[in-house]
């Protein structure tokens, strides 16, 4: 219980503080509850109307990650093939880009006058353009499985590769075959993977905000729109307030569901069956139909955007590069893409340092017991917090000592820390628990104890959970950029901060650069990745 | 274990030591488009004695509501970059405390607000920009008033933000309800009703419609060939062109009436640390290297009547002569209203 003090203490001060602190001023402005602000709330269909749509898109965006996830989860539970982890590296990318750049990679691609509609209208002689997505519902949904695909194919397949491969043959032995035995075997064994790997592709879903804003008409709002257009255009904090509180009650509603579909899941340290290459025609039919699928939806818009990236009028380019380094107009809001990549990583190692060393501590508190119930989804609620919220939280809490922090560059691993902690605490939590007791029990007996006894053998088992859980820290912390924009901060710019200045000034040498920076940001993620993949198998570890 | 966790938690405690403001740091709340050059500004910390700390909140919108929600203990001592449009709303809350810079005599007085204790720094205008390319290659000629809009022939070409999300996109309409008002048989509204149906895209913010839907920039993706923009996006062109141009892509309409006219001030924050450090902030902002560093910075015109234009402004920068020009207080009394309406129309 101890050990969850730091992060008790931690959440109080940095999360439940502030949003009370502004629900309080917000919604009881005289000390009295007032809510005649948000009186618009019951009065006007607009807002049932909102909160429709906001599920809608979620659960059609859920189903539709699901559907390709699912067999590619398959393919790369069973089958063991050349690039398999590089894939895995790359397909986790699109999670920190930030939306502005997916869009525009997306347009270079799709677009009216994009690369496919161009080859299209060439090879077919068509006078229009055949697809037209911009600004439609498809679009938000193509784009929501772009960025979610790898959190379902990672959740099912480490779940599926650590299942024991004999309830299946039992199976088929019965006569269950083809869709028999996806529907009557499979899918009941995944059930536990897939609803969890759903509830958390729907929440990241329901409070999307850049995608929506960006890629859809502005007739489709999401709550967390809505939350936000109220708090800075309108500065309607009761509303705002209001909103947030209904966004939050949902989520811990549907977290505490996932929570307890999430304990169901525990990976089996022993007798996962071993991946193999494919063999049969119809098992490589489904690896390269997985591959094709991962190739269209994933890397085809990551490449389109490098390729623009480098072309200037039809021709190989290294200008976008060469002009991030140079300041010719001698400003003070240059930038040079080192000390932007500089920034980015001190403050993604910081917060994997924080995220981890809670994120344990908590997951050790959460292990057993009661608690774990209610504690575990208070954990996830950053996740379904607004970055306007908690950005208007710090600026009215934190403004005295001890805390005296609003203006404080700290303020920003500290925020990135909130959203990475579910992460770190869902991947070390499967393997702690999957510690059966009587080991730690034999190691006593054979005289292990206290600090001993954790490093020697607790810690190699969830070394993976804890390796899994930091890179997920250091990749919330690279692609984070809500609270990096709604912080009072001196000026010390992320990678995804930069992007934004270049892209808010006209002019073809700052589209390019910011093109440019996406691929920086992007090649230097895949490394982080690629060395994290090569020290984990895929049968351990959730995510 | 537990020991190190405590052990790290007490070394993450201690950074968190509160940072006291002194005399000698003036620290300045400003948007995310706030840019200086780096010789101006350290030639007034050198002359002045006093170091200069940046605070940036956000965009306009933001940074004016995070202000109001800190006004007892501010996080800066002066502000910059609340503009006509949000000024009402940061007057409400007494935000400033007065002052009245002795440079205040070199600046234009139509841009003064008298009695308010903010000074006015910078002006930009937002007009239609039109992609100079198209237009030649279709013949089309340009609109001359906003009213030009709806006619079928600019059938799905223009681009507009967002009023609830963007200042462009509020400039753009408070120019509509300028021109056309609110009672007669030709309302702000109706007209909004034609642009609807003549479709015109709504983009949710600037760099959305700019790079995403207009398709004059250099950069862009798009496929519409007017947008909401600045008088001053056509010399940003000419300034960040790569390899470098004789004339620039794009053009800003700047016909009468059809620019709405964004000005931008600064005030000293009350409760502010450093009152007198503000001040003289203040008066630097006025000054000429200060003013004539503006425009290549933040793409906006000086106030100062002192400060020359760099030439890239002077060749293809062009202001309005007859841009719509609204008081902050008419502004302050319509504007949540005229965009609830404007939503209810245009997007529900």
């Amino acid at each position: 219980m101890l050990l969850g003090l730091p992060v008790f203490l931690f959440l109080t001060a940095f999360y439940v503080y502030p949003i009370l602190s502004l629900f309080a001023a917000s919604l009881a402005p005289e000390g009295r509850l007032d809510l005649s602000g948000a009186a618009a709330l019951v009065d006007s269909p607009y807002y049932l109307r909102l909160l429709g749509f906001t599920v809608a898109q979620a659960a059609l965006s859920t189903l539709l990650t699901l559907a390709l996830a699912l067999p590619s989860a398959y393919v790369f539970a069973r089958f063991d093939f050349g690039g398999k982890r590089l894939l895995l590296a790359l397909a986790t990318l699109p999670f920190v880009l930030p939306t502005v750049v997916v869009a525009a990679a997306f347009s270079a691609l799709i677009g009216e006058s994009g690369l496919l509609n161009e080859a299209l209208m060439g090879t077919l002689s068509l006078v229009e353009p055949p697809i037209r997505l911009e600004r439609t519902l498809a679009i938000i949904l193509i784009v929501h499985v772009f960025y979610n695909y790898s959190v379902a194919l990672r959740l099912i397949a480490s779940f599926w590769a650590s299942q024991s491969p004999s309830i299946e043959e039992a199976g088929r032995t019965l006569g269950a075959h083809g869709w028999r035995l996806w529907w009557h075997v499979r899918l009941p064994i995944l059930r536990p993977a897939i609803l969890g790997a759903a509830l958390l592709v729907f929440i990241f879903c329901f409070t999307s905000f850049g995608v929506v804003l960006i890629l859809g008409e502005p007739r489709f709002a999401t709550l967390e729109v809505e939350i936000y257009r109220q708090a800075t255009s309108l500065f309607n904090l009761p509303l705002a307030a209001a909103l947030s509180i209904i966004q939050m009650g949902l989520m811990y509603l549907l977290m505490i569901v996932y929570a307890g579909i999430q304990r169901q899941v525990v990976v089996e340290l022993r007798s996962p069956q071993q991946a193999r290459t494919p063999q049969r025609p119809a098992e490589r039919a489904a690896l390269a139909a997985s591959l094709l699928v991962m190739f269209t939806l994933l890397f085809a818009p990551l490449l389109a955007l490098i390729v623009r990236a480098f072309t200037l009028g039809g021709g190989f380019t290294l200008r976008y590069f060469a002009a991030l380094n140079s300041n010719p107009r001698g400003s003070i809001l240059f930038t040079p893409p080192m000390t932007a990549v500089g920034n980015s990583l001190v403050f993604a190692i910081a917060t994997m340092l924080l995220g981890l060393l809670l994120g344990t501590a908590a997951a050790y508190a959460l292990r057993r017991g009661r608690l774990a119930r209610w504690l575990d989804p208070l954990l996830m609620l950053p996740l379904a917090t607004s970055a306007v919220t908690l950005g208007f939280g710090f600026i009215i809490a934190l403004d005295e000592p001890p805390l005296n922090l609003r203006s404080s560059v700290v303020l920003i691993p500290i925020a990135h820390t909130l959203v990475a902690l579910p992460f770190v605490i869902r991947s070390v939590l499967p393997a702690l628990r999957a510690i059966p007791p009587a080991l730690p029990d034999a190691a006593r007996v054979l005289g292990a104890h206290g600090w001993s006894l954790w490093r020697r053998v607790e810690l190699p088992l969830i070394a993976r959970g804890l390796i899994v859980g930091a890179v997920f820290a250091f990749t919330v912390s690279m692609g984070e950029f809500g609270a990096s924009l709604f912080i009072a901060r001196p000026d010390t710019p992320t990678v995804p901060v930069v992007i934004f200045r270049l892209l808010g000034q006209p002019g073809a040498l700052n589209y390019g650069q910011a093109l440019a920076l996406s691929v920086i940001l992007m090649g230097v993620c895949a490394l982080a990745f690629i060395l994290i993949e090569r020290s984990r198998s895929l049968g351990a570890g959730d995510f | 274990m537990r020991t190190m966790l405590l052990l790290a938690w007490l070394i993450v405690g201690s950074v968190f030591v509160p940072v006291s403001a002194q005399d000698s740091t003036v620290r300045l709340v400003t948007h995310d488009s706030f840019n200086v050059s780096e010789g101006v500004l350290a030639a007034f910390e050198q002359e002045s004695g006093l170091t200069v700390e940046i605070l940036r909140l956000g965009d306009a919108g933001t940074m004016v509501n995070q202000s109001i929600l800190s006004r007892e203990n501010p996080l800066g001592d002066v502000l910059y970059g609340v503009d006509n449009t949000f000024l009402s709303r940061a007057l409400d809350a007494d935000l400033f405390i007065p002052y009245e810079s002795p440079l205040l005599e070199r600046v234009d007085s139509s841009f003064s607000v008298p009695g308010s204790p903010v000074v006015p720094v910078d002006f930009g205008d937002v007009c239609l920009n039109y992609d100079v390319a198209a237009f030649e290659a279709s013949g089309l000629p340009l609109p001359t008033s906003l009213a030009d809009l709806v006619h079928p022939e600019y059938a799905r070409a223009l681009v507009v933000q967002n009023p609830a999300t963007s200042s462009p996109g509020l400039a753009f309409l408070l120019a509509t309800v300028a021109v056309f008002g609110e009672d007669g048989d030709y309302t702000y509204l109706d007209y909004w009703s034609d642009l609807v149906a003549n479709e015109v895209v709504i983009a949710d913010d600037w760099t959305d419609a700019y790079y995403g839907q207009f398709s004059g920039s250099a950069g862009s993706a798009g496929d519409y060939p007017l947008v909401v923009s600045y008088a001053s996006s056509p010399p940003a062109e000419v300034f960040f062109a790569d390899p470098p141009v004789n004339a620039a892509p794009t053009g800003a309409v700047t016909a009468p009436e059809m620019c709405f006219r964004q000005i931008e001030y600064a005030g000293v924050l009350a409760n502010a640390a450093n009152v007198e450090g503000a001040q003289r902030f203040i008066d630097f902002m006025l000054s000429r290297s200060f003013q004539e560093d503006l425009p290549l910075q933040m793409f906006v015109f000086p106030v100062s009547l002192d400060a020359a234009l760099p030439d890239v402004f002077q060749q293809y920068a062009v202001v309005p002569e007859e841009p719509v020009i609204m008081s902050f207080d008419a502004i302050a009394a319509g504007r949540d209203r005229w965009i609830a309406e404007w939503t209810e129309l245009v997007l529900r």
